[in-house]
């Protein structure tokens, strides 16, 4: 298990300034708070203003969060709605990892 | 078109193809390739990038999400496609979408195909993409699950693609050969334009067609056409340009090799001629062939002569047999022999090599011994279509040609259908003699020329064959089912005896 003090680097893609990029966000956000508190790192990356980079992590769709550290890699495609979700499957300390709806495939 | 509105289209430099699509795809819009797995839609794709770039300098953008581009690389160096260096000389570029299995992903919540559009966008601008190809559709579907969503995203993509003034190529996958069109109904969003390439497996003979379904606003040829693949050509599409209407017809005559046959022909036969010659088993339908080759050699012209009953050394003795020194026309350098069991190629490889030869030798005259042989290696259809695509060729470059052939079973032969498409018709038969068996010679039609209408005596020796007097009285050679055309015949002229 990780230590507290592990921070946590997350990459989230999204494709302009639209409200399911903003939720998105907010979601990311949220689930950092509440897990992460003072350890992560977001970086937001518009697509349509830097595709290069997009096309380095072969993103298709957006939004796309790509957990980048601690590895192994994990990526969530959509707008993040279920946080709980989301925080099984990116292996957030302090989540139950064994729940049905841990990373799958 | 009429109407002032017609597409303009694209060349795709992929060989026969644009005659089918008279012209290539419509400019600027999406084109669905829709084919069963392994019926060469994926092929078409890369080839038509391929030959954009160099044929016509057009930089293309592939979006891989079947393959990976290094398994399309690699694919495409077999038909001798540098992509590597295409890209680094700024003339391609991949998008690649394949699927990571690295890495885990889940979805949650609803989302956009967004960053793909993006990234696609990236790459036309960035080397001035005018092509661009995308393989599968339906691997998208496989990606993600929300079907509607991705209806919807698709469609998008494709008036993206259409803003961006690229011709494109979208693949997608059937599950049967005469089905839907698509497996994912997709071929909604570009209804407009559908060509499906299938690959049929029919009594363990594979034949590979192309069809144009649909494309808007414009003409194109109907019908299931033959195509193959072949390690120069790519992926060639067989041309059937024997029915086009002929510019001009050749008044000049040549000799088949028999001068008494030249006498029933009313003085040899058109040198732009296509001769299909019937006959069971030892009726003298090699000999002939042999023969026509020899009249070749006299002339001092080039004759190229495919065998598939025999081998060459068999073909050899059989010549020398009948006074012939096929050893020697060959040496002279007019005579080219390839003698092969049908089974070492496909027909349609053989149609390839065939034309090749005709490129590179120009042959006066053309032997093919026999077609029964090919049947065995082709579907019907596909006989005829061989029989069809060459007579384009060898009429247009006023090749004599010769075509042998078992004659036809009742009702199941391609053999029947060819002969309604060949100049000159002749028959050899057997008949009941009273003491032994007899050969027996007839021309059934000759286009644009008379001919004897006489049953005559065959017989052969060590100089060859010698036509005789016509046999008396009423009698029957023709098979059941005729291999008599529906033509009418121009008047008929007798025949004296020969001298």
């Amino acid at each position: 298990m990780s230590t507290p003090m592990t921070t946590y680097s997350f990459r989230l893609y999204v494709v302009g300034q639209t409200p399911r990029s903003a939720s998105a966000a907010s979601n990311l956000r949220g689930l950092c708070d509440t897990y992460l508190p003072g350890c992560h790192e977001i970086e937001v990356i518009d697509a349509a203003t830097r595709p290069d980079l997009a096309e380095e992590e072969r993103i298709l769709a957006t939004p796309t969060v790509i957990r980048v550290a601690p590895l192994p890699k994990f990526r969530v495609i959509g707008d993040l709605s279920d946080q709980g979700r989301v925080a099984r499957f990116l292996g957030l300390p302090g989540v139950n990892a064994a729940s049905p709806d841990g990373p799958e495939r | 078109m009429t109407g002032g509105a017609a597409i303009q289209r694209m060349p795709t430099g992929i060989s026969g193809f644009d005659d089918v699509a008279v012209g290539g795809l419509p400019v600027g819009r999406s084109t669905l390739v829709s084919g069963t797995t392994g019926s060469g839609k994926t092929l078409f794709a890369v080839e038509f990038l391929a030959r954009g770039v160099m044929r016509y300098d057009e930089p293309g953008v592939f979006v891989a999400f079947d393959e990976t581009p290094d398994d399309i690389r690699r694919n495409a160096a077999f038909l001798g496609f540098d992509i590597a260096r295409w890209e680094a000389d700024g003339k391609w570029m991949f998008v690649d979408a394949a699927a990571d299995i690295s890495e885990e992903s889940l979805t949650v919540g609803t989302f956009d195909l967004g960053a793909l559009m993006a990234r696609i966008d990236r790459a036309v601008r960035q080397i001035g993409a005018r092509r661009l190809c995308l393989d599968s559709l339906g691997a998208v579907f496989v990606r993600f699950r929300d079907r509607e969503l991705i209806r919807h995203e698709l469609l998008r993509l494709i008036h993206v693609l259409g803003s961006l003034d690229v011709t494109s190529v979208l693949t997608t996958e059937r599950d049967e050969e005469y089905g839907n069109v698509s497996r994912h109904g997709v071929e909604e969003f570009v209804l407009d334009n559908v060509v499906i390439v299938r690959n049929i497996l029919l009594n363990e003979r594979r034949r590979r067609t192309i069809e144009v379904v649909k494309f808007r606003g414009g003409t194109h040829r109907t019908g299931e056409w033959l195509f193959t693949i072949d390690q120069t050509d790519g992926m060639v599409i067989i041309p059937l340009a024997l029915l086009a209407p002929r510019e001009r017809a050749s008044q000049e005559r040549v000799c088949t090799g028999n001068s008494q046959l030249d006498a029933m022909l009313d003085g040899g036969v058109f040198r732009d001629a296509v001769i299909l010659l019937t006959g069971p088993l030892g009726a003298g339908k090699t000999l002939s062939a042999l023969q026509f080759a020899d009249a070749a050699f006299r002339a001092g012209e080039r004759c190229l002569f495919h065998a598939f009953d025999e081998t060459r050394d068999q073909l050899s003795r059989s010549a020398a047999g009948w006074g012939l020194d096929l050893d020697a026309m060959e040496a002279s350098g007019l005579l080219r022999v390839t003698a092969a069991y049908p089974e070492v190629a496909s027909v349609e490889d053989r149609f390839l090599q065939i034309r090749r030869e005709i490129r590179d030798f120009a042959p006066a005259r053309l032997v093919i011994d026999s077609l029964s042989a090919l049947e065995r290696r082709s579907s019907p259809r596909t006989l005829l279509d061989f029989v069809i695509a060459l007579g384009g060729i060898v009429r247009q470059d006023e090749i004599t040609t010769l075509f042998t052939a078992a004659p036809a079973g009742v009702g199941t032969s391609p053999i029947t259908e060819i002969a309604n498409l060949t100049d000159v018709t002749i028959l050899l038969q057997y008949v009941d003699g009273t003491a032994a068996v007899q050969r027996a010679i007839a021309v059934l039609q000759t286009r644009g020329s008379g001919h004897d209408h006489a049953i005559r005596q065959v017989s052969i020796d060590s100089a060859g064959m010698h036509i005789g007097d016509p046999y008396p009285g009423v009698f029957r050679i023709l098979p059941e089912t005729a291999t008599m055309p529906a033509h009418p015949h121009r008047g008929t002229t007798g025949l004296g005896p020969d001298g």
